[in-house]
């Protein structure tokens, strides 16, 4: 029953199966909740019945994987033998994990700061101009993309042909290069040039995610304030500094924080770009390819706890950010 | 307050329509189940004698699941192989391709959710899901197949502790250079029977100006390997393949002189500026280039040698005629003199993980020359080492050349050695390290890294 249907007929009708078990399940929920809704504290109770399939699932996806890989994460590569620490010291004296964790501060540390940047100076200046929308829609754009699409575009404005007789340059970059006079250079060899060229592809799908929610910020400062300032003559430079940018701090952290939790995954980027070779490796592809790949489940292990902990004060800090500006 | 039906007799009906739907969902289900029992004999493939498999008992109806990572368009003649079998049987064999079958396939048999049947490329993958105690020793009958069709050492690759796990199915020969027969024959240049020729050859080359030799190793996570191809051939040609089985089983360190001697042999071609990199750039550019476009300079004229296996045919343009008459061919890697004839190939293993009467049969069947030779009349670009296989059969040049290469019996096969070691070096280290070798880094500490992630 639970095999993957071949057929299309087979597989709509599995669908239908799914659609209608949901149905089924949630309709059994509401009938047990109609029956405890009565009495004192009948309320309460829904809201627990309510609750309980949401919890359950987290339970089962996410609290008990969490723990399980923790408890991994101090076992040798086969998962069988106790090895206590030794999994996290490997993670911060061998050379090659010690590039992984530059790589990862060098994105997490480059990717929001930049992005943000580039989304509010982007949406300052094409505020309330005439062709606002389309303006917003071209750097918008790459927000739809997925990030191996976007990597593999950006692969091609990377690539590499020889500086030999006839054969000709397809990516844009070394076109450029060669255009200029200078000789055409492998981009995504070079370190640590190759991994600040994949940090671009990540600010350039991430500006405009700053610049949409960055622009919205700036539409609900009230006018008065605006123009209160312009009344005592301020210059562009000081609206920014001193009304602009104040009004917007609590979201310019909330974008900030989310493009750093988002860089902190990133994985697709690297994977289809480099695959982690040549000095580009982070975290999230590291941990995949010691999971799956070198069959280090231990090592794994420890490396998505690493990830974990380095994501959880960025998410409390948003979460509150979150709050407060929300009751502001 | 929350919106719930509050009339009992609502919620009656409610109740008895979602049971019903339940019910009707777990039937749908079921009923989604068989839905490629597709039997129909194809014309070309005959008839067979089904003595062989009759004497399981009687099977018709039964389903056996094959899960492979052979997928669209190889699939379609593995699958039109299986119709003899199931036509005379009545037997219906249940075929899945996955992409992502190295991973799956251990998820699968830990889980406890294994096929019948699974076509595993890799001696180290075997070991794997022998490891996971829930893959069956192979039935006496398939046994008795290998021992009579295949190599002593073909039988030894899916044995794990004098257990005999799975029959080789088709194979591959990597000890291959492909070359431009007409270029050749334009500029004088004749094939080489050994490695010095080889050399030779390659500096000849050199001295007009040209490259000859173009590589690439830039796979997706895999980039490397072809690199750890290159160093096996070298293991097995400088020497032999009795220190190559010491070097691949980690009897001899990965960094002691044998080893680092044929990395730096494969160092003289590949990171030798007047050899590489024909109409891709210098040595570095090896690095970025994929295994998939490598080859092509050869009928761009830019470049006149690449070393890869006999898959390697299905990359060149349809256009492209490859024969030793035609545009490309390809000519076997020489040994270190005309009389060794070492080979480097690969090759898959059906491993069973029932031991009902249906499953036994059909691995029979795949063991068997009956299959193929079935296999060889309906498929193009795939070969066998099974000694049953007429190579007549064969359908393109390259084929040919990979069987007649497999089947002389002066052929030391050996197996790819990076699919034999532990996956923290053989799909992790060794990609990762010949990478860097390649980019830079020198050779002993290249070698010296592997080693060190040899697992303990």
């Amino acid at each position: 029953m639970f095999n993957a249907a071949s057929t299309t007929p087979g597989k709509l009708l599995q669908m239908l199966a799914a659609l209608l078990l949901f149905a089924a399940i949630m309709g059994v929920i509401l009938f047990i909740a109609g029956r405890l809704g009565r009495g004192k504290r009948g309320d309460k109770w829904v809201g627990y019945l309510y609750l309980a399939p949401a919890v359950l699932l987290l339970l089962v996806g996410l609290v008990y994987p969490g723990l399980r890989t923790i408890y991994e994460s101090f076992f040798d590569a086969a998962g069988k033998g106790f090895i206590g620490f030794d999994n996290y010291k490997t993670i911060f004296s061998d050379k090659d994990e010690l590039t992984v964790l530059r790589n990862t501060v060098f994105w997490v540390v480059l990717t929001p700061f930049v992005a943000t940047a580039v989304g509010l100076l982007y949406a300052i200046l094409v505020d309330r101009s005439p062709f606002e929308s389309v303006a917003k829609a071209l750097i918008f754009l790459p927000m739809s993309i997925s990030f191996v699409a976007a990597s593999v575009i950006w692969k091609f404005m990377y690539e590499y042909r020889p500086d030999q007789g006839n054969v000709k340059q397809i990516g844009l970059i070394n076109q450029i290069i060669v255009w200029l006079g200078g000789k055409p250079v492998q981009l995504l060899i070079e370190s640590p040039l190759n991994t600040f060229l994949l940090i671009v592809v990540m600010i350039w799908i991430q500006a405009g995610f700053a610049m949409t929610i960055l622009s919205a910020a700036i539409k609900a400062i009230p006018d008065d304030i605006i123009e209160a300032a312009r009344l005592d003559g301020v210059n562009a430079w000081s609206m920014f500094r001193n009304i602009t940018l104040p009004s917007v701090r609590p979201t310019v952290v909330v974008v900030l924080t989310t493009i750093g939790i988002g860089t902190l995954k990133v994985f697709d980027i690297v994977r289809t770009m480099t695959g982690g070779q040549f000095k580009t490796n982070v975290v999230a592809n590291e941990f995949y390819s010691q999971t799956f790949r070198a069959d280090n489940q231990g090592l794994g292990a420890a490396l998505a706890v690493l990830l974990f902990i380095l994501v959880i004060p960025i998410v409390a800090y948003n979460i509150r950010q979150v709050r407060q500006s929300s009751e502001a | 307050m929350f919106g719930q039906p509050t009339s009992p007799r609502f919620r009656a009906v409610l109740a008895g329509t979602l049971s019903a739907g339940l019910i009707f969902s777990v039937a749908a289900c079921g009923g989604s189940d068989d839905s490629d029992s597709d039997t129909t004999t194809d014309a070309s493939a005959s008839a067979i004698d089904c003595s062989p498999y009759t004497k399981f008992g009687d099977i018709k109806g039964k389903t056996i699941s094959i899960y492979t990572g052979i997928v669209t368009p190889e699939d379609t003649p593995h699958i039109n192989s299986y119709k003899p079998f199931e036509s005379c049987t009545g037997a219906t064999v249940k075929y899945e391709g996955d992409k992502s079958f190295e991973t799956q396939i251990l998820v699968r048999a830990k889980a406890g959710n294994p096929p019948d049947l699974a076509i595993v490329p890799q001696p180290g993958l075997v070991k794997q899901l022998v490891a996971t105690g829930k893959a069956v020793v192979a039935p006496d009958e398939v046994s008795a197949n290998v021992d009579k069709f295949w190599g002593k050492d073909w039988k030894a690759y899916a044995t794990v502790d004098g257990k005999f796990y799975g029959a080789p199915l088709g194979a591959s020969v990597k000890s291959l250079v492909w070359y431009s027969p007409t270029d050749f024959k334009d500029a004088g240049y004749t094939v080489p029977t050994t490695l010095d020729e080889l050399k030779a050859l390659s500096d000849k080359i050199a001295a007009t100006g040209a490259k000859p030799w173009c590589a690439g190793i830039s796979s997706g996570d895999a980039t490397g390997w072809p690199i750890t191809d290159w160093m096996e051939d070298f293991m097995l040609r400088l020497y032999g393949p009795e220190e190559y089985d010491k070097w691949v089983n980690h009897t001899i360190a990965f960094n002691s002189a044998e080893p680092t001697a044929a990395l730096d042999a494969v160092g003289a071609y590949l990171k030798n500026d007047k050899y590489v990199n024909g109409g891709l750039g210098d040595v570095k550019s090896i690095a970025t280039t994929t295994f998939q476009d490598a080859g092509l300079p050869i009928t761009e004229g830019t470049c006149f040698m690449h070393r890869q296996a006999s898959f390697y045919a299905a990359n060149f343009d349809k256009k492209t005629k490859v024969a030793e008459d035609g545009d490309v061919f390809a000519f076997y890697l020489p040994g270190k003199d005309a009389s060794s004839k070492p080979v480097l190939g690969g090759g898959e293993f059906v491993v069973a993980f029932a031991d009902r009467p249906e499953v036994k049969a059909f691995q029979t069947y795949l063991s068997s020359d009956t299959w193929a030779n079935t296999k060889a009349k309906l498929s193009s670009g795939w070969v066998t080492a099974n000694k049953g296989l007429d190579p007549n059969n064969l359908t393109n040049p390259i084929d040919k050349l990979a069987a007649t290469i497999l089947l002389d019996p002066a052929t030391q096969f050996r197996f790819d050695g990076s699919d034999q070691m532990p996956a923290a070096v053989g799909s992790d280290a060794f990609w990762k390290q010949a990478t860097n070798w390649i980019t830079g880094q020198d050779t002993k500490t290249t070698v010296d890294n592997i080693e060190k992630a040899w697992p303990k």
